[in-house]
């Protein structure tokens, strides 16, 4: 049996099955793309994501970095995330940078006052890596200044773990995520790091008709980022931090566009970093998935 | 022989009377499989419904605020297309995953208790929360789920999971 076929079916054949069979549904997507707010993948569904940051830097070159997140929600309270990290340097060269597979949890099984939901990643990245997905500890600008060619001989194996806690109230989200990072080797302190953001959609009601531009579809918000130290030097010091007004745009046929301006707000920070996404969920791959492995209808 | 023929004269009643209990036993074990079948499945029609007795009093005693916009059965119907339709069905009738909104339990609880419903999920038994969809959207599909009004007890049993 070749590569290409599982039981006599193509790749090709499933991925086209996957595409045009599978039906996609609108998303309700936050505008954030570093703070997570407290709502899991529906189950069964998985969202295809993809995502650019563009960012300038001071002493160096500056780079496009971009990852491929596969969100599957297992059930009700557990989402499952993979990524696929890349980046493109300018005048220097274009790497695959690394993978991260996380995990989010919802304990609580009704809606609180605030929810929380345990968030844990597991990441083997090089130092090229420059999607800066979360910024932790004393990560600063000029450690993304040397070339390519250095950077990606380093790698990191680390543990990530973060409290998302979200709470949403007339309309209104509002995130906080603090963070801690622990790099496996033995000798490494843990990282830390937060996230704040706040969003609201455009309009609250929806409109009777089905619309692309309808301002519902349209939520917009900020996030505030940054590193905290860690557990050697905890604080503001040789820390890097961002504020990034956001906006999503989520259509009735289930594709959602985000875009967000970063900028940086000290001199060990990006000055700008440009961010944009595309994603659209598929509903019912989990149960498309199980018939295809023999599960009666 | 003499001995074996009356002991053959005997055994074919005694062979006619353990048949028919066999008959009898197996006729009660399917009538018991079925009838076992039926309060499974009336069991679990009752446990796709049992969150909605959990809404507490409060929850229970909101109004509709958007029970009299012409606009909300037609808006909840739209969003109950983009986002409860996969499961619940397109009609709302119940599908593999999720039970029917037409259900008399449904159709009979309050507007509040369903908004609680929706707000909540039951996440347990994989209703995801929508508390993401603002409140007015949720009154909307509330608006809409109530507007189906309710199938015979039968048919709902028939197309929940």
């Amino acid at each position: 049996m070749s590569f290409s076929t599982i039981g006599g079916v193509s790749w090709v054949f499933l991925l086209s099955v996957f595409l045009f069979v599978v039906p996609a549904v609108q998303g309700q997507e936050s505008p954030y793309i570093v703070t997570y707010d407290h709502y899991l993948e529906e189950p069964g569904s998985l969202e295809v994501e993809y995502f650019s940051t563009f960012g300038t830097q001071g002493r160096g070159n500056d780079f496009h970095a971009y990852w491929v997140e596969f969100e599957y929600g297992a059930t009700a309270w557990w989402t499952t995330e993979f990524y696929l990290d890349g980046q493109t340097t300018f005048h220097d060269s274009t790497l695959f940078t690394g993978f991260r597979w996380e995990n989010r949890f919802r304990p609580l099984k009704h809606e609180h006052f605030i929810n929380p939901v345990i968030y844990v990643e597991y990441e083997q990245i090089s130092e090229a890596d420059k999607i800066m997905k979360e910024v932790e500890g004393h990560d600063v600008e000029s450690d993304h200044g040397d070339p390519n060619a250095t950077l990606r001989q380093n790698h990191n194996h680390e543990l990530e773990f973060k409290l998302l806690l979200s709470r949403t109230f007339k309309g209104w989200n509002v995130a906080v995520n603090p963070l801690a990072t622990k790099n496996l080797s033995p000798r490494n302190p843990w990282e830390f790091g937060y996230a704040i953001g706040a969003s609201r959609p455009l309009a609250l009601k929806a409109s009777p008709n089905r619309c692309n531009f309808c301002r519902e579809n349209f939520i917009a918000g900020v996030e505030i980022y940054g590193g905290l130290g860690d557990t050697q030097s905890f604080g503001l010091h040789d820390t890097s931090h961002y504020l990034a007004p956001a906006v999503a745009w989520n259509l009735p046929s289930g594709w959602t566009f985000r875009l967000s301006p970063g900028f940086g707000l000290n001199d060990n920070s990006h000055r700008l970093l440009l961010r944009w996404g595309v994603s659209r969920e598929f509903s019912g791959f989990g149960e498309m998935v199980s018939l295809l492995f023999g599960r009666r209808p | 022989m003499k001995t074996t023929l009356p002991l053959l004269h005997c055994a074919r009643p005694a062979a006619l009377a353990m048949a028919a209990l066999l008959t009898f036993r197996v006729s009660c074990a399917s009538a018991q499989s079925q009838d076992s079948a039926v309060v499974k499945k009336d069991h679990h029609h009752h446990l796709h419904y049992a969150e909605l007795a959990n809404a507490p009093e409060k929850a229970r005693a909101r109004p509709n605020p958007l029970a009299n916009d012409p606009d909300a059965i037609a808006a909840g119907k739209k969003l109950f297309e983009q986002h409860c339709a996969e499961c619940h069905g397109s009609a709302a009738e119940g599908g593999k995953k999720a039970p029917s909104l037409q259900a008399e339990e449904v159709q009979r609880a309050t507007p509040g208790t369903l908004f609680w419903i929706l707000t909540n999920g039951v996440v347990r038994r994989g209703m995801p929360v929508w508390s993401k969809l603002p409140e007015p959207q949720r009154w909307q599909l509330v608006s809409f789920i109530k507007s189906l009004g309710h199938s015979s007890p039968n048919e709902t049993a028939k197309k929940s999971p």
